[in-house]
């Protein structure tokens, strides 16, 4: 068994600084007129920012996929992302925009109302035998259900320009963030990777089935509890800074796990770790490719992920995965 | 009395020495679940192999999981000890119960040593020896670094048990473990299941084949359709008559105690 954590930190460091140079604008710290002030304030909170993000999104795919047991499952399964999602369009939709608090606020909300929701099946399901089934459905009927909201909220949108406003920031991106998002989501995103951590020895016992995890001392309802708060507040804080970012929570973790010994709990940390580094690498390509305009980070991971996870299928198919 | 920690709690300090020793082991007492066991009561004794027989549907794999604290029965209830099971903290009830469900289930490929140290789960710590001890026990030392999904199916049923074992349960309440093996591989998994028992062990066994319960159990449980039909030494709960009474199939057992076939 390889290490990874003491790899991916080795990755990150040089990424971390190389993220900060790169951009439209490369920048020389000894020649570019304030480069201090530019790195301060507009690539230092960015890069901290992807960080944060991918992190979150990382370890949230590692646990909900060990909660699943399968290696296919994703974070957006429980319905968080879109719920947040629903919330930040909520605010475009009540002409709040202008106010830089109300989105990220009323994601968070989004966020919670979700977890909330998740908490109330969760009561009627997980007790059962195929509890964990149920609410993964029950889940998806959420997420299913705030989609919808979300399509109706932008084709009722009450101006073309609000409208393009919602579109653009559901596609997910990193641009012209600052450190009041770094102030937001990295303490809600340290406090969701501790309640991941939390549920890290019940994700182990669950290796064996929702049977034996209960005889061997799990409870499902305060496992579930753990898990439902650590990807909402991770996913939930994501998507409140730098709005959909798809397919990080779902690659990270079963691109890390061959390094590990395979068991969920040991996925978490190097997934956050690699998450981070993912986000990281992406939003300075992205910042770095000349296009006209930017490339959004959210459409740059689903090009690159959706192949990805169709290759996946095909090869779990044959067997090997 | 509770000579592990050497603890005496008043009340059974005032207990006669009888009553004291009746309340011991696991007791299923009245056990009613939603049209699958109807008032199935049951003491049963450490250091010894009890195996439940039935015919499909009658009811084993519920009981199974009513004895080991997974299903809460509509009526009735299971005590360890004289102690109700749901008044455990299910860390304590976990330590003491090890179950083995039929579908051996493994969701992620984990070498054979990560997959037994699961077994310590409920004790919180990350104690090797008795992880060792139970890869030895098994004959898994020359496999612990092996990836599951490359075990055949009687090492994997020897990992699933040695899992089991890495807890050091007081009761092993297995379903169907020896359902999957081989002739050899159902004896030797039967050795290491007695060696348990022969150590103050409780081992509560579902099985189907009838042979295996009458050679290697001590006491057999037959239930039928929700209901205890039977319940004794093997050779009077698995006698011919019980067996065609039940099972619907007339038979005769042949041969010495402890090597008995069933001949249809």
């Amino acid at each position: 068994m390889t290490r990874p954590v003491p790899l991916l930190l080795l990755l990150l460091a040089p990424a971390f600084a190389l993220s900060l140079l790169a951009g439209r604008v490369w920048i020389d710290p000894a020649a570019t007129p304030n480069a201090a002030l530019i790195l301060a304030e507009l690539r230092l909170p960015r890069s901290v920012l992807a960080l944060v993000v991918g992190a979150g999104l990382g370890a949230a795919g590692a646990a909900m996929q060990g909660y699943l047991r399968n290696p296919l499952a994703d974070p957006g399964l429980f319905g968080i992302a879109p719920m947040a999602a629903l919330g930040a369009v909520a605010s475009f939709w009540l002409g709040l925009e202008a106010r830089p608090w109300a989105l990220p606020v009323l994601a968070l909300a989004g966020a919670g109302a979700g977890m909330a929701l998740l908490a109330l099946m969760a009561g009627r399901t997980a007790s059962g035998t195929s509890g964990i089934a149920l609410f993964t459905l029950a889940g998806l009927m959420l997420a299913s259900l705030a989609g919808t909201l979300t399509s109706l909220a932008i084709s009722m949108a009450p101006n073309a320009f609000a409208m393009s406003e919602i579109v653009t920031w559901l596609m997910g991106a990193l641009t012209d963030r600052g450190w009041g998002e770094v102030g937001i989501a990295a303490p809600l995103t340290l406090a969701g990777l501790a309640c991941l951590t939390a549920a890290a020895r019940g994700l182990d016992a669950l290796t064996l089935g929702e049977a034996v995890a209960r005889s061997l001392g799990v409870e499902p309802q305060r496992l579930l509890a753990w898990l439902v708060l650590g990807v909402g507040l991770t996913v939930g804080s994501g998507v409140a800074v730098a709005g959909i970012v798809g397919f990080v929570g779902l690659i990270v973790p079963h691109l890390v796990r061959p390094l590990t010994d395979r068991r969920p709990s040991r996925l978490i940390v190097p997934s956050a770790l690699a998450g981070a580094l993912l986000v990281l690498v992406a939003d300075s390509a992205v910042r770095a490719i000349p296009f006209v305009t930017e490339l959004r980070l959210g459409i740059a991971l689903s090009l690159v992920g959706a192949p990805f996870f169709l290759w996946l299928l095909l090869r779990m198919r044959k067997g090997l995965a | 009395m509770n000579p592990v920690n050497g603890i005496v709690r008043p009340e059974e300090a005032l207990m006669p020495q009888a009553e004291g020793l009746s309340r011991r082991g696991l007791k299923a007492e009245g056990i009613d679940l939603a049209g699958r066991l109807f008032g199935v009561s049951a003491t049963l004794e450490a250091g010894r192999i009890t195996a439940i027989c039935g015919p499909n549907g009658a009811g084993k794999s519920s009981l199974l999981q009513c004895l080991a604290g997974l299903i809460v029965p509509d009526g009735g209830g299971v005590t360890l000890d004289g102690q109700p099971l749901p008044a455990f903290h299910p860390q304590q009830r976990a330590r003491a119960i090890g179950y083995l469900p039929q579908a051996g289930e493994v969701a992620w490929d984990v070498a054979v040593r990560s997959l037994v140290a699961l077994g310590r789960l409920p004790h919180r710590d990350a104690r090797s020896e008795p992880v060792e001890a139970a890869l030895a026990a098994l004959d898994l030392l020359g496999l612990a670094g092996r990836p599951v999904s490359r075990l055949s199916g009687g090492e994997r049923a020897r990992a699933l048990l040695a899992r089991v074992m890495a807890g050091e349960p007081r009761w092993i309440l297995a379903d169907e473990p020896l359902a999957a093996l081989d002739l050899a591989h159902q004896l030797a998994l039967l050795g290491h299941l007695r060696r348990q028992a022969e150590r103050g062990t409780g081992v509560v066994l579902v099985l189907h084949d009838l042979a295996l319960a009458m050679n290697h159990a001590d006491r057999v449980l037959v239930l039928e359709q929700g209901r205890l039909a039977a319940d004794g030494a093997p050779d009077k709960a698995l006698s011919a008559e019980v067996v065609g009474r039940i099972w619907g199939v007339p038979v005769r057992w042949l041969g010495e105690p402890g090597a008995r076939a069933l001949v249809v």
